[in-house]
């Protein structure tokens, strides 16, 4: 549908010849664009939908208590499904705590949460496809799976903030809650507006920047870097990656101009997901309920999973 | 007058709510008094972990995420204008 509407466009609409680099940018471009945006609001929607039925007070009701894989895969589950607002992580944070919820649970839902989100996962399945969308999710959640446990090791307990344990979490009567579908479609469509207003400058600039490299990278550059792969590529790439910060959608296009270059699907994978986790601004966040000790391992452990995950993919694939 | 909190340690997402919540009221000649909650303790005393969070008159009206301005004239229904069902 997407490349019957760009090819109408391109070829019968502009006259261009299919076999020029203009041509060809412009046919990515256009297919592109029309395909994300309809899968972003989509997805937006339905994840609208699906919040609108599930709030992080549930899931702390739910998780509390558990045995401690269930409540972690809980936390992980809900981590992905909720868009990461990093405001919101303190006051989760500390209603976690408040719930006697272990803390490596929580870091695995700290973890999850930046790494898996429904916009990477368009941008990433409309660009790149699914087999490394699939890929992306499974090594995600396994970072955040692995690297919860590990970071309970090193008893965190000791690096909360005094005034974290202080706290008491009320409980207060709900208003008449408006639960039609109504409601929930209501809610579902302004996600959708507040979502992509924000974001949709940025995913024009990224498919943008996806188009002209799809038109004009010659083929032997590629194959020249595609030798690069060494066993160091991984760990560079996450020590590059843990410093930048950007969202989903920035990081995509450019993981995709490095598919193209030939670099191994292990190291484009390690560098956006370190992009992704670990943030300067979360990080500040954080500090208001941890010591920088526990911030410290938490970058330290999650960046030696990534690395860990980019050598396991390139191993095997 | 009806007290409203916006609960929310500062954030994008808070401070829009903030501004619909005053749009809407003033809009419908609904009188409030709206304040910003940004204490941690207090945001957690009513219970609520996502944000922004709304109280309206002590209860929880809203959690997490941008409310429409539907459902805000929804929470006031009773003071709108009484007697008229279908004004929200």
């Amino acid at each position: 549908m997407f490349n019957r509407l760009a090819n109408f466009i391109v070829y019968e609409l502009f006259g261009l010849q299919a076999d020029t680099s203009v041509a060809q940018s412009l046919h990515f471009f256009i297919m592109d664009i029309t395909k994300i945006f309809f899968m972003l609001i989509l997805v937006i929607y339905l994840m609208g939908l699906f919040r609108s039925f599930v709030s992080a007070e549930k899931v702390r009701n739910y998780v509390q208590g558990r045995a401690e894989w269930v409540a972690r895969s809980l936390a992980i589950l809900l981590g992905a499904a909720t868009p990461f607002c990093s405001c919101s992580s303190v006051p989760l944070f500390i209603g976690f705590v408040e719930a006697g919820i272990p803390l490596g649970v929580t870091f695995s839902f700290l973890i999850a949460s930046p790494m898996i989100n429904e916009i990477a996962v368009v941008m990433l399945f409309g660009i790149v496809g699914w087999e490394i969308t699939v890929l992306y999710i499974f090594s995600g959640m396994v970072v955040a799976f692995v690297g919860g446990i590990i970071i309970q090791k090193f008893k965190p307990e000791r690096w909360v903030e005094d005034y974290v344990w202080k706290i008491q979490m009320g409980e207060s009567q709900a208003l008449e809650q408006d639960n039609s579908l109504q409601a929930r479609h209501r809610y579902a469509l302004t996600e959708v507006k507040t979502i992509v207003g924000r974001i949709w400058k940025w995913v024009i600039l990224g498919v943008g920047a996806g188009a002209l490299f799809h038109g004009y990278f010659p083929q032997e550059w590629a194959s020249n870097l595609g030798d690069a792969n060494s066993f160091l590529a991984v760990p560079l790439a996450v020590i590059m990656g843990v410093p930048l910060y950007s969202n989903a959608v920035g990081v995509i296009p450019l993981a995709e101009a490095m598919l193209l270059k030939g670099v191994a699907i292990g190291t484009t994978l390690a560098f956006m997901m370190s992009i992704a986790a670990i943030s300067f601004p979360e990080l500040v966040i954080l500090r208001k309920v941890i010591k920088w000790q526990a911030l410290a391992l938490f970058t330290a452990i999650v960046t030696l999973s990534i690395i860990l995950v980019g050598w396991f993919f390139n191993s095997i694939l | 007058m009806i007290e409203v909190k916006v609960l929310g340690p500062g954030c994008k997402n808070c401070q829009t709510t903030h501004k619909l919540i005053e749009e809407v009221t003033s809009e419908n000649g609904i009188k409030i008094s709206l304040e910003k909650v940004d204490d941690m303790a207090e945001i957690m005393s009513y219970g609520i972990m996502s944000t922004p969070g709304v109280i309206v008159d002590g209860k929880i009206a809203h959690a997490g995420g941008i409310p429409d301005k539907k459902t805000i004239l929804s929470w006031f229904k009773a003071d709108c204008c009484p007697g008229n069902d279908k004004c929200c």
